[in-house]
């Protein structure tokens, strides 16, 4: 399916060199730091962000990242300065961001060590206007003075 | 024709203007702060900073140089990031992208210079023919470069070197230096100046710095050639994913043999990655696709001074696998005291010959040619 499987693509290699990518060892790493996030987001509930983007990765060592973290059962996808592909991984808690630009193109990809990704929650200054744009949207009727409002 | 004062508006206004969602800036707060090598975690803290921000005049002086800088900053492959940055800042002068030329063009340089006095930012790309040098190698409006960036950074706040030509004299400068090229930080001395090097320098880099004064108004930190640690941190070697085949003593001999095929380590090709710092490593080019050890070449070293003139791209560097690391260190230290003393004559050089400051003349070009 899906928009959101391009999020290990990027790095893959091309055809000429189509064999089996080898262990740079550069994946486990980065599984112990996820490991040792998590502890701490049960523990503490603290999250952790990673970003992948800064990591030296050498040809297949993504690919072997996200083998082994697996897809687990949510994915979403956030439209704001391009899309944003969310992809829950096999290991609760652990999800996979890929930030990309308006034309499709990465701007940087985040493992979140966290309940939910921040970028799916809404932002606390929305938040404060909810009540207010929701009644923007409401029907209105102009009460006369003395009118009391309709009950059920 | 209207003064160039930066505008009033905060880069969230300007933002939110551009349609951008609350969403939306958090994304591209993130994005900024991996561009800025910062902490994920860091991300809230760069919202709030951007929030207040406001957008900086930059004046973009290109010397001698072969716009490969520009190249790398404005050919990405699609609208990116570094679009996005380069819309919150106010590029008022830069003669290879702005539409107006002749004397409107350095008309709108001196007019952002009057209006933000103190406060613009020069960007410089190309090394400089110094003082003694025949001006007449490289002039724009008839003033040589040296006169031109002398007169900008006068009441500049700061002034950031693109490229390795600008940082350190670059491909102008080596031997025998034909036009008496100079790097920024040879001739400016009197404002701080930040050296972006690489030939050319990983646009991300650029617009990072650039994005890190915006947020933090102030530079970043710097290493002792004046680079952003951010970026220039480590070395290549160091940041290289095939630095654990150097570990365990597997090189390619030759571009075409078996641990080339293997993609094992390129030091022995010449690799310049263990004296080289730079972020190539990490941020890559093309969007992230490679960069030019993943591709099978080794590194040529093009963020460190005079790496043209270096020995060959492809001798192996020369100090010895089986070196201790406290011999490297004293050694180091030699260096650094030979070092400190040519740096001392060169400024020395330099001060001396500001004085001399004349337009060029006609003449004066004849008689040096």
């Amino acid at each position: 399916m899906s928009g959101l499987d391009p999020i290990a693509s990027q790095s893959s290699p091309g055809p000429a060199c189509a064999k089996a990518p080898r262990d740079h060892g550069h994946a486990l790493s980065i599984l112990h730091q996820i490991r040792h996030a998590l502890g701490i987001l049960i523990e503490t509930g603290e999250e952790t962000r990673i970003d992948l983007n800064a990591m030296p990765f050498g040809p297949g060592d993504l690919e072997r990242l996200t083998d082994v973290l697996g897809r687990g059962e949510v994915q979403a996808s956030v439209e704001a300065l391009g899309p944003t592909l969310i992809q829950e991984t096999a290991i609760p808690g652990v999800w996979l961001v890929d930030y990309r630009g308006t034309e499709d193109q990465r701007l940087t990809l985040h493992i979140e060590i966290a309940l939910t990704p921040e970028i799916l929650r809404p932002r606390p200054e929305d938040l404060a206007e909810s009540i207010a744009t929701l009644d923007s949207r409401m029907p209105r009727r102009d009460l006369e003075p003395g009118d009391s409002p309709p009950t059920s | 024709m209207a003064a160039r004062k930066t505008p009033e508006k905060t880069l969230g206004e300007s933002l939110r203007d551009h349609g951008l969602s609350r969403r939306g800036f958090l994304k591209f707060c993130a994005a900024t702060t991996s561009m800025m090598a910062l902490p994920p975690s860091l991300a809230p803290a760069i919202a709030a900073a951007l929030e207040t921000a406001k957008r900086p005049s930059v004046i973009w002086l290109s010397f001698q140089e072969c716009t490969g800088c520009t190249e790398s900053l404005t050919r990405s492959h699609a609208p990116t990031l570094e679009d996005l940055i380069l819309d919150f800042i106010s590029l008022d002068y830069h003669h290879t992208l702005q539409a107006a030329a002749g004397e409107a063009a350095e008309e709108a340089r001196l007019q952002a210079m009057e209006a933000n006095k103190g406060e613009y930012l020069v960007i410089v790309d190309g090394s400089i023919p110094g003082p003694d040098a025949n001006p007449g190698f490289s002039t724009v409006a008839g003033h040589s470069n040296y006169q031109t960036l002398m007169e900008t950074v006068e009441h500049a706040a700061a002034v950031i070197a693109v490229g390795t030509c600008a940082a350190f004299g670059g491909i102008p400068q080596a031997k025998p230096n034909p036009t008496g090229a100079m790097s920024v930080m040879d001739l400016v001395k009197d404002k701080p100046v930040v050296n972006v090097s690489g030939c050319p320098p990983i646009p991300m880099v650029i617009t990072g710095v650039l994005a890190h004064y915006l947020v933090f108004g102030r530079l970043p930190e710097l290493d002792s050639y004046g680079r952003p640690l951010a970026f220039y941190g480590q070395s290549i070697h160091d940041r290289c994913y095939r630095r654990p085949f150097y570990d365990r003593g597997l090189f390619a001999e030759s571009f075409d043999d078996e641990g080339a095929k293997l993609g094992w380590c390129l030091y022995r090709l010449g690799c310049k990655g263990p004296s080289t710092y730079n972020a190539c490593a990490t941020m890559k080019w093309n969007d992230g696709t490679s960069w030019p050890i993943e591709s099978g070449h080794p590194c040529l070293g093009c963020s460190e001074p005079s790496f043209w003139d270096a020995g060959g791209f492809y001798e192996p560097l020369s100090v010895p696998l089986t070196l201790r690391p406290e011999t490297l260190l004293q050694a180091g230290a030699v260096g650094a005291v030979v070092g400190g003393g040519l740096a001392a004559l060169a400024r020395k050089k330099v001060k001396d010959a500001a004085g001399t400051r004349q337009p060029v003349t006609v003449e004066e070009l004849e008689q040096k040619l």
